[in-house]
């Protein structure tokens, strides 16, 4: 389980009814470790707003506690939200604020000395730097994208919560955006991302956390999620399609595609693989000719579905 | 521990706002001060008597005042507050380590800072119409701060209940104006017949121009002391107000 000395973020029995009577939480427990990248999966509507804007003080809980480096968000609320750096989903912005003012802005706010050549840095680092005396409005909308990141940076965050960072976003800055992620968390800064692009979950983060309804379905280190749930399938192309599948193959788990061509092997990707050797000989043993080889191994996005769907 | 650098962001951040519509800014202050001396102090004001031995022109100046210091403040502090809000930028605000009273004085401030430059230029647009003077200048100071205070406060409460541009301007309209107007900006509240002077009584903002006019010409309608204790109850009643939003989360957090 989490030591408690590495979680930098820790919520406990975390509820949230707003006023309709809509329960957005329910009764949620997490732990975010120091350092990592923490991925915040699940349909919309299932919560991950919600939970990170009770975290940024935007929203109010109905029940439960929540501390960051050990600060109650609402004791030691100074404390705590010095510490966080959010970037909105939406992209709020005063159109006729000009970027370097922003950013200095959302510096000062959270109670940092002006300090010109750290905002430099950010904007440079953002690919901004030419567009710091441009207002906002007369931004495209990834340049607001990384005004967001900017002012979120400004004031030097231990931990950074990314909402839907690359909604809507083009490739390139995608893979910016990704960079940035990385070098933040090398510098040790913790980072908890929502994104509906699972692939790049998949990418990006150490530790995956499944959200639906209101409710933490799984937290795992991604790579044992992917490796638990996660199915390889073996593809066999062959020379001459057969008509029928002879007993010996079937009785290994193997079945016959429609057109008869193909021979398709499904098995968990932890399970000891020596079972395909066994196909191989079955398949020479049955005079069978093979042309081509394919193995394909089930993406983060069909195990997510799978959970999520699951009563 | 103050979040110093937190103020001064808020309220550099409003006042920029300010600088951006420097020239509507000035602007709407002259342009009305003017023609309520053209109308009111020239036109009409000449062929009226004096009160309380002071000139019709001079008489209304403290008034004419007050009446933008109020509208000014009002507008600006709720407009500050409001603009974040529709905008969505507030996000940042609300999850800042700052604190409800740093807030409140970053917004307030910045409104308070750009009456008061208003109602100074005012002032001096007045010069060029009427001859006035100032008999307790500290008390005229400290009856300007105290009302663009109070009122931007006032207007910060507008903002933060107002969920569309129509009620931004609902209570500035419909209440403030007419309170204005009929406060005494225009005449003194002893021309009234005896009902109608106790009926304006329960205006507050005759005794807001009351002490107002007080300082310039050292006559009033009611007393100073009543004057400053019922401008320093409405600035009380304003942070209560205030205090309560900020505890209760009212239509900022959900």
């Amino acid at each position: 389980m989490i030591d408690d000395s590495l979680s930098i973020l820790s919520v406990s029995r975390l509820s949230k009814r707003y006023a309709g009577g809509h329960c957005a939480l329910d009764a949620v427990d997490l732990d975010v470790r120091k350092g990592e990248i923490f991925a915040l999966l699940g349909p919309n509507g299932a919560g991950k707003t919600t939970l990170i804007n009770i975290v940024c003080g935007i929203v109010t809980a109905t029940e439960g506690q929540v501390s960051v480096a050990g600060f109650d968000i609402s004791r030691d609320f100074r404390k705590a939200r010095s510490m966080i750096g959010l970037v909105p989903q939406e992209l709020f912005i005063e159109g006729f604020e000009t970027v370097s003012a922003t950013v200095a802005f959302s510096r000062g706010l959270f109670g940092l000395a002006p300090n010109p050549s750290r905002v430099e840095q950010i904007l440079r680092d953002l690919s901004l730097w030419d567009k710091r005396n441009s207002p906002m409005m007369a931004l495209s909308g990834g340049m607001k994208r990384r005004v967001m990141i900017a002012k979120a940076l400004a004031h030097e965050p231990r931990i950074l919560f990314l909402d839907e960072p690359t909604a809507g976003v083009d490739v390139d800055l995608r893979r910016d955006m990704w960079a940035l992620v990385r070098g933040l968390r090398d510098n040790g800064v913790t980072i908890i991302l929502t994104t509906h692009y699972i692939e790049e979950a998949e990418e990006m983060a150490d530790r995956i956390g499944i959200i639906n309804r209101g409710c933490i379905v799984l937290v795992e280190d991604k790579d044992r999620l992917m490796k638990r749930m996660g199915k390889r399938q073996l593809t066999i192309q062959l020379h001459r399609p057969l008509a029928s599948l002879p007993a010996a193959l079937s009785e290994r788990g193997l079945t016959l595609t429609e057109s008869g061509d193909a021979l398709v092997y499904t098995f968990d990707s932890q399970r000891d693989r020596s079972g395909i050797a066994d196909i191989f000989r079955s398949l020479a043993d049955n005079g069978i000719d093979f042309g081509d080889l394919t193995t394909t191994e089930s993406s983060l996005e069909e195990i997510f579905v799978s959970l999520v769907r699951a009563p | 521990m103050i979040n110093y650098y937190g103020i001064r962001a808020i309220y550099t951040m409003e006042m920029a706002r300010t600088w951006r519509t420097l020239m509507q800014s000035i602007a709407s202050p002259v342009i009305s001060t003017s023609l309520y001396f053209i109308v009111f102090g020239s036109a009409i004001g000449s062929r009226l008597m004096s009160i309380d031995g002071v000139g019709y022109g001079a008489f209304i100046v403290p008034g004419l005042i007050m009446l933008l210091l109020l509208t000014e403040s009002i507008s600006n502090a709720s407009f500050g507050i409001y603009m974040p809000r529709y905008l969505g930028t507030i996000y940042e605000v609300l999850s800042a380590p700052v604190s409800v009273v740093e807030v409140v004085i970053g917004y307030v401030g910045a409104a308070t800072t750009k009456s008061l430059i208003l109602a100074a230029l005012a002032l001096l647009t007045a010069q060029f119409f009427v001859d006035y003077d100032i008999q307790h200048p500290i008390w005229m100071l400290t009856f300007l701060l105290l009302t663009a205070v109070s009122f931007s406060l006032f207007g910060f409460i507008i903002g933060i209940w107002a969920d569309s541009f129509e009620k931004l301007q609902v209570i500035p309209m419909m209440i403030v104006m007419p309170l204005t107007f009929l406060g005494g900006t225009f005449y003194s509240i002893s021309m009234l017949p005896p009902f109608w002077q106790t009926v304006t009584l329960f205006n507050p903002v005759v005794y807001l121009i009351s002490g107002f006019r007080w300082s310039f010409y050292g006559v009033s309608d009611v007393s100073l002391a009543v004057s400053l204790a019922m401008t320093l109850m409405f600035l009380l009643v304003c942070l209560v107000i205030v205090a309560w939003i900020f505890k209760t989360g009212y239509r900022l957090k959900q």
